[in-house]
C-alpha cells in the first residue's frame, strides 16, 4: 500500500467522521444541560436541505453552511418551545422532531432533486498539499478544521469556564441551580440551540461536501449514530473525538478491505464491524461503571420545574 | 389527481377508509391505482423511475384514474399493512415495486381477490397477482462493453447492494462484456449492504478508486458514487436514470429504467377488464431498459462496440450469457453455444472468473 492510498483512506475517514462529530458534540452540550433531544436526525436533515437550497440558489457554499446552522437552530427551537416552554415529554418530542425533519426536508427538497452544486473544497490552496503527507494536514475543508476546533472549545468551556460550570450544574441538579438564582430554562434553551446549530451544520456537510446533492433522507441514520456516540463517549468531548474517528475508521476499513480483495473476511462480517465495535465498547464502559462513577448528567431528560 | 400517503398517516387513513362504502356512486369514481415504494420518490433512482411511471399513467388517463402511493415502506411485515391500506382505500390495481414485497403482496392479494396486484422483480404469482421485471443485465452488458474499452487500468469497481440473483446477474453480465473487450479485465465488488446510503456509496466508490479502479458502476440507488468518480477524475455509469447532471465528465452512460409503457398498458387492461396475471420480463427491445446518451469522452471504438451489443440483443443474435461459461470454482454452467434460460438467470448465485466479490 502506497503513501498516497493511506493518505486517501485517512481523508475519507475524516470526512466520514466530521458530520457525526459535529452533531454529537452539539448533542453533548444539550445533554450536559439536562436536555435529551432525540431529534438529531431531523435537525441534520433540516440543515442538509436548507444548506443545499441556499447554496444552490445563491451559488455560495458558505451561505449554505450559515443557512444550515440557522435551520438547525430553528428546528431545535421548536423542540425547546414544546419541551422547555410547554413541558412536553422530551423523548416523545425528540422522536417527533426526527419524523418532522424527515417530512419537512423532503417537502422543501422536492424541487432540488436531481440538482447538484460545486462541492465545498479544501480550505488551503493546492500548493500546500502538493505532497501526500501534507494533505493530511492541509488537504481538508473548512468544516473539518472547525469541528476539531469546536471539540477543543467545548472541552475548555465545560471544564474551565464559569459558564460551563453553570451549564453542568443545570444538568446535574436543576433545582439547586434554580435555588441559587440561575435561569434554568434560559440556559437549557441556549444549550438546545447550540445542539441544533451543530446538527444543522453536520447535516449540511452531507449535502454540501460529501455528496453535493439533495436526496430524501440524505443522512441515512447518521443522527442516531451521533446520539449513541454521546453515550459511548461518556459525555466527554475528547472521547467523542476518538469515537467519531473510530467510527469513521471502522466504516472506511470495511470498504477498503473489500476493495483490496481481503476475501477471507466474509462481507457480512465486515458489515457487522461498526456495530460489533459499538457493542464491545459499550460493554467495556458498563463494566467500568460497575466499579463506581456515573457518566450521564443526573437531570438528563427530566422536566423543569418538576411536574 | 393524486394522493400522497406517508406511513405516518396510515392510521388516520385506515379510520377514514371504513367510511368509504357509504360514499356510494362508485361507478362514477375514477379507477384507483396504488403504488408501494421501498424508497423515497426523491431518490432520483429506482423509486423515482417507478414514480415517473405513475405520472405517465395520470398523464395518459387524466380524471379517469386516481393514483396514490406510499413511499419508504420497509420490506417485510410492515409492507403488508401498507398494501392493505391501499386495497381498503379502494384502489383496484396495486403495484408493489420491490423484491421484498413479494410475500406481503401474495398475502394481501388472498384477502382481496377482486383487486389486481402487480409485483416487480418477484417470482410468486396468483390469479390476481402478476409479476414484471426488466432485463437490466442487457443494459449491464452494454455498459460493460464501454467499460472494457474505456478502462486504462483494466479494473472496474462495482458497488452492489445485496447478493440476490438480480444483482449477481448484473455483475456477471457487466464483467463478461468487459472481458470480451479486455481478456484480463477485473471487476472488484463492494457490498454496501444497503440500497440507499449516499455517504456510504460515495465512500465505497473512493475505496475502489484508491485500489486502482478507473471505472465505477453501481447497483445502489443514489448518484453519490458518480460524484465521487467525478471528483477523482475517473469514469462511472448512472443507475436507473440519466445521472449526467451529477457528473458531467465521469458519466459515460446510464442504464435507464422505463416503466411508463408497461404501467400505462396494464392500467388500461385493468380498466377494460382484459387484465390477466402473468410474468413480463422486458428488455432493451421492449423499451423497458434504455441507455442514456453516451458521453463525448466515449471513444468511437467503444461507441461502435456498445451499439453493436445493443443491436445484437434487440435482434436476438447476442445473449449476454452465452456458453461456454464456467464459474469461479471451475464448474461448467453453460455449454458451448448455450444461452442462459430465464430459469438459470433468476436463480444465479455464482460468479464468473475475474469477479472479485
Amino acid at each position: 500500500m502506497t503513501a498516497a492510498i493511506l493518505v486517501s483512506i485517512f481523508m475519507t475517514l475524516a470526512a466520514a467522521a466530521t458530520p457525526i462529530l459535529l452533531a454529537s458534540l452539539g448533542e453533548l452540550v444539550t445533554e450536559k444541560a439536562g436536555v435529551l433531544n432525540l431529534g438529531v436526525e431531523g435537525m441534520m436533515l433540516c440543515g442538509a436541505v436548507a444548506g443545499f437550497a441556499v447554496a444552490y440558489s445563491t451559488g455560495s457554499v458558505a451561505l449554505g453552511l450559515i443557512a444550515a446552522t440557522l435551520a438547525g437552530v430553528a428546528a431545535a427551537m421548536i423542540f425547546a418551545l414544546l419541551t422547555l416552554g410547554l413541558g412536553s415529554n422530551q423523548v416523545a418530542t425528540g422522536l417527533a422532531l426526527t419524523i418532522f425533519g424527515i417530512g419537512a426536508s423532503s417537502l422543501i427538497g422536492a424541487g432540488f432533486v436531481g440538482r447538484t452544486i460545486t462541492r465545498l473544497g479544501p480550505l488551503f490552496p493546492a500548493d500546500y498539499a502538493a505532497h501526500p503527507w501534507l494533505r493530511l494536514v492541509f488537504g481538508h475543508d473548512v468544516v473539518v478544521y472547525l469541528s476539531l476546533a469546536l471539540v477543543l472549545a467545548v472541552s475548555l468551556f465545560l471544564r474551565r469556564t464559569k459558564a460551563g460550570l453553570i451549564l453542568r450544574a443545570v444538568g446535574e441538579n436543576a433545582d439547586s441551580a434554580h435555588a441559587i438564582g440561575y435561569r434554568v430554562l434560559a440556559i437549557r434553551t441556549a444549550a438546545t440551540a447550540f445542539g441544533g446549530a451543530l446538527a444543522g451544520l453536520g447535516g449540511a456537510y452531507f449535502s454540501l461536501a460529501l455528496t453535493p446533492m439533495w436526496a430524501d433522507r440524505l443522512t441515512a441514520g447518521r443522527g442516531w449514530i451521533a446520539l449513541a456516540l454521546v453515550v459511548f463517549a461518556a459525555w466527554k468531548p475528547g472521547r467523542l473525538l476518538i469515537g467519531a474517528y473510530l467510527f469513521g475508521a471502522v466504516a472506511t476499513f470495511e470498504l477498503q478491505a473489500k476493495a483490496a480483495g481481503l476475501s477471507f473476511i466474509a462481507p457480512e462480517v465486515l458489515a457487522m464491524t461498526p456495530y460489533l465495535a459499538t457493542i464491545v465498547v459499550l460493554t467495556m464502559m458498563s463494566l467500568g461503571r460497575r466499579t463506581g462513577g456515573r457518566d450521564a448528567p443526573a437531570c438528563l431528560g427530566k422536566p423543569f420545574p418538576a411536574p | 389527481m393524486s394522493t400522497i400517503i406517508t406511513r405516518r398517516t396510515l392510521l388516520a387513513g385506515a379510520a377514514a377508509s371504513a367510511a368509504l362504502p357509504l360514499a356510494g356512486a362508485r361507478a362514477q369514481a375514477p379507477f384507483g391505482v396504488g403504488f408501494v415504494y421501498v424508497g423515497p420518490v426523491g431518490d432520483h433512482g429506482w423509486t423515482w423511475t417507478h414514480d415517473q411511471g405513475r405520472k405517465a399513467v395520470e398523464a395518459a388517463y387524466g380524471n379517469k384514474v386516481k393514483t396514490s402511493f406510499i413511499e419508504n415502506v420497509a420490506e417485510g411485515p410492515d409492507a403488508a399493512r401498507a398494501i392493505r391500506q391501499l386495497a381498503q382505500a379502494g384502489d383496484q390495481l396495486i403495484f408493489t415495486t420491490s423484491f421484498g414485497f413479494m410475500n406481503p403482496t401474495i398475502q394481501v392479494a388472498k384477502q382481496f381477490p377482486k383487486i389486481k396486484f402487480e409485483h416487480a422483480t418477484g417470482y410468486q404469482r396468483a390469479e390476481n397477482v402478476a409479476t414484471y421485471n426488466a432485463r437490466f443485465y442487457e443494459g449491464r452488458a452494454v455498459i460493460g462493453t464501454i467499460a472494457g474499452h474505456m478502462s486504462k487500468s483494466g479494473q472496474a469497481g462495482y458497488i452492489a447492494s445485496f447478493p440476490i440473483p438480480e444483482v449477481v446477474m448484473g455483475i456477471n453480465a457487466f464483467h463478461l462484456a468487459a472481458k470480451k473487450v479486455n481478456p484480463n479485465f477485473k471487476t472488484k465488488v463492494i457490498w454496501a449492504s444497503t440500497w440507499y446510503d449516499p455517504a456510504k456509496e460515495a465512500d465505497a466508490a473512493k475505496a475502489l478508486i484508491d485500489q486502482g479502479c478507473d471505472v465505477i458502476t453501481q447497483h445502489t440507488d443514489s448518484a453519490a458514487a458518480l460524484q465521487a468518480a467525478e471528483q477523482r477524475g475517473v469514469f462511472a455509469f448512472g443507475q436507473a436514470s440519466d445521472m449526467k447532471a451529477f457528473a458531467p465528465k465521469a458519466h459515460l452512460s446510464a442504464i435507464v429504467d422505463d416503466w411508463s409503457g408497461y404501467y400505462v398498458k396494464r392500467v388500461k387492461e385493468a380498466m377494460d377488464g382484459t387484465w390477466k396475471s402473468g410474468d413480463v420480463w422486458g428488455g432493451i427491445k421492449d423499451g423497458m431498459v434504455k441507455l442514456a446518451p453516451y458521453n463525448d469522452a466515449v471513444t468511437p471504438a467503444a461507441r461502435a462496440a456498445a451499439d453493436e451489443v445493443q443491436k445484437g440483443i434487440v435482434a436476438g443474435t447476442l445473449h449476454p450469457f452465452t456458453g461456454e461459461l464456467k464459474d469461479q470454482k471451475g464448474t461448467l454452467r453453460l455449454k458451448a453455444g448455450e444461452t442462459a434460460s430465464d430459469e438459470i438467470l433468476s436463480k444465479m448465485d455464482w460468479y464468473v472468473d475475474g469477479v472479485q466479490a
